[in-house]
């Protein structure tokens, strides 16, 4: 049944994603594609990906946003955005067919493939864009959290993470259990005022985003400025001369 | 949203299909032998039709008999097995009505009642999402009910109360388009709570995560022919609604009474292009559209 676990699990894994340290280099697009494209379930198709209108699936995009404050220059954000493992998931509720689902044990939204019909209702419920239908298997892809990864013995322990953590070269994005108040990622949301998406809409998000820092002020930097300053407001001799001569033209 | 063809046929044909359903079922008319064979043949194909072209916008259709198994919890599966139990139980009903000159009429009220539900759970399938606020209202229940018996009363020839639900039709029409106009912005979800940014200052969309187009965008930023919406509103509104109403004031006789539907269904198909073209889904703000 496509309705949500009734009991909700201790564990909520998901990730937590740094907008003050993220560059904004695409590295875990592309390395969360190609995990993704080779393990669990359908390769994640593109379409017309030479020619003229290339386009493809993708669980993980990011985004650059310009932020203008009331005062001082304006900041430009980059915001990677994935699933973000909803505790009251709309998307789950609405699959006709039972493929979209929520684990009762770590609170993962996944889909079964072999269920799908590729309605595409559950894309339509989600506020957050997480969901892409593959147009060559005509399936629901959305991000697993590298479920084939997390629990995966085959692999190293410091690869039990999901790619794009894994992959991340500044250190943006954190795995976790964010139902674990100790853990080291719910402490990071703790410390940096993490945030939902859209909370009106009232899916409580497993992800948080942490919004960047305050930038410093660059007036009391720099302090060889008073050593730079003209040392005479009005000029003398010829270039006083010239400047008299060239106000009255 | 990206108005599919084959949704739009599903909606206007399968609305009109139960919406005449709902009618025999009641027994108005009381129809027998041949002239109900003819009646009950133009709603199961309307109604079965409509369903069957529902499926041509599916990525794999031949698994379709799981989407009857979640009813607890989705709309779209409740609609299936209403539509499905519906079609049985008016089936039999309408064998009793054309072979065996008998209307098993507990029969037929049960497969009316059927027939409104699964009306109501189509409808529920599109005001159940919050992603989308111009649907997200009662109205669009109400809208998509009073169309459906408007316009299956006038296929079932029920013309005084046609004319009655043309007029509630043509009001909540009315009430939705002008209400839905502002719903998004009334909900207060706009690209600051998207980002979670808009604390900081004015949040702009400055560079999209690709340079060519994907599903996202295709199926649910679907702006093409919105700057046409107010023409094709007024042309929508005066086939579905005035012209059927006019027409039968004149005259109810047959001939007028299937020009009225003609109109009525052609304003049915602009209405539902329109219901698509026009709802504004939230994933847009992150690419800084509507």
């Amino acid at each position: 049944m496509t309705t949500l676990p009734t009991t909700t699990s201790a564990k909520k894994l998901g990730l937590v994603i740094d907008l003050d340290t993220c560059v904004g280099c695409h590295a875990c697009v592309v390395s969360c594609k190609g995990w993704n494209t080779e393990n669990y379930g359908a390769p994640l198709s593109d379409q017309d990906p030479y020619g003229s209108d290339p386009s493809g699936t993708f669980l993980n995009r990011v985004h650059s946003y310009e932020v203008q404050p009331e005062t001082g220059p304006a900041q430009l954000i980059h915001f990677p955005k994935s699933c973000l493992h909803c505790e009251d998931a709309p998307c789950v509720t609405v699959c006709p067919t039972g493929a979209s689902y929520k684990r009762a044990e770590d609170g993962i939204v996944l889909v079964n493939e072999d269920a799908c019909i590729g309605c595409g209702l559950c894309a339509w419920a989600c506020p957050y864009g997480a969901r892409e239908m593959d147009q060559a298997a005509g399936v629901m892809k959305k991000c697993t959290l590298c479920v084939d990864r997390i629990y995966n013995e085959n692999l190293p322990e410091e690869d039990r993470v999901p790619s794009c953590v894994r992959t991340c070269p500044s250190g943006a994005r954190h795995f976790g259990d964010l139902g674990d108040e100790t853990s080291e990622v719910s402490q990071l949301v703790a410390s940096r005022g993490g945030m939902d998406l859209m909370p009106e809409l009232g899916t409580k998000p497993v992800n948080k985003y942490l919004p960047p820092r305050p930038k410093d002020v660059p007036a009391d930097l720099d302090i060889l400025a008073p050593y730079l300053e003209p040392v005479s407001g009005t000029q003398k001799g010829f270039l006083g001369w010239l400047d008299k001569a060239l106000e009255k033209l | 949203m990206h108005p599919a063809g084959s949704v739009i046929l599903f909606t206007v044909a399968s609305g009109l299909g139960f919406g005449m359903l709902t009618w025999l079922g009641l027994g108005l008319p009381d129809a027998r032998g041949w002239v109900a064979f003819f009646n009950y043949a133009l709603a199961f194909a309307l109604a079965g039709g409509g369903l069957l072209a529902s499926t041509f916008h599916l990525g794999n259709p031949q698994r379709f008999l799981k989407a009857f198994s979640q009813w607890r919890s989705s709309w779209l599966s409740r609609e299936g097995c209403l539509a499905v139990a519906c079609l049985l139980v008016m089936g039999v009903f309408a064998l009793g009505a054309v072979f065996y000159d008998a209307a098993w009429q507990p029969l037929g009220y049960v497969g009316a009642a059927l027939s409104v539900l699964t009306v109501f759970a189509t409808s529920m399938i599109y005001a159940q999402l919050k992603t989308v606020p111009r649907w997200n209202h009662w109205s669009t229940p109400v809208l998509f009910l009073a169309l459906s018996l408007g316009g299956g009363g006038l296929l079932a020839g029920q013309v005084g109360p046609a004319i009655g639900l043309l007029f509630l039709a043509g009001a909540m029409q009315l009430f939705a388009w002008l209400s839905g106009d502002g719903r998004f912005q009334e909900r207060g979800t706009d690209i600051g709570t998207a980002t979670g940014l808009g604390v900081r200052g004015i949040v702009r969309a400055f560079e999209p995560p690709h340079t060519g187009n994907n599903y996202l965008l295709k199926e649910m930023v679907h702006q093409v022919g919105r700057k046409h919406a107010v023409k094709l509103r007024m042309m929508a509104f005066a086939l579905m609604i005035v012209a059927p109403l006019v027409l039968l004031m004149i005259s109810s006789s047959v001939l007028m009474i299937c020009l009225a539907v003609s109109c009525h269904a052609l304003g049915t198909f602009a209405q539902r292009w329109l219901f698509f073209a026009e709802a504004e889904h939230v994933v847009g703000l992150y690419y800084g559209k509507r």
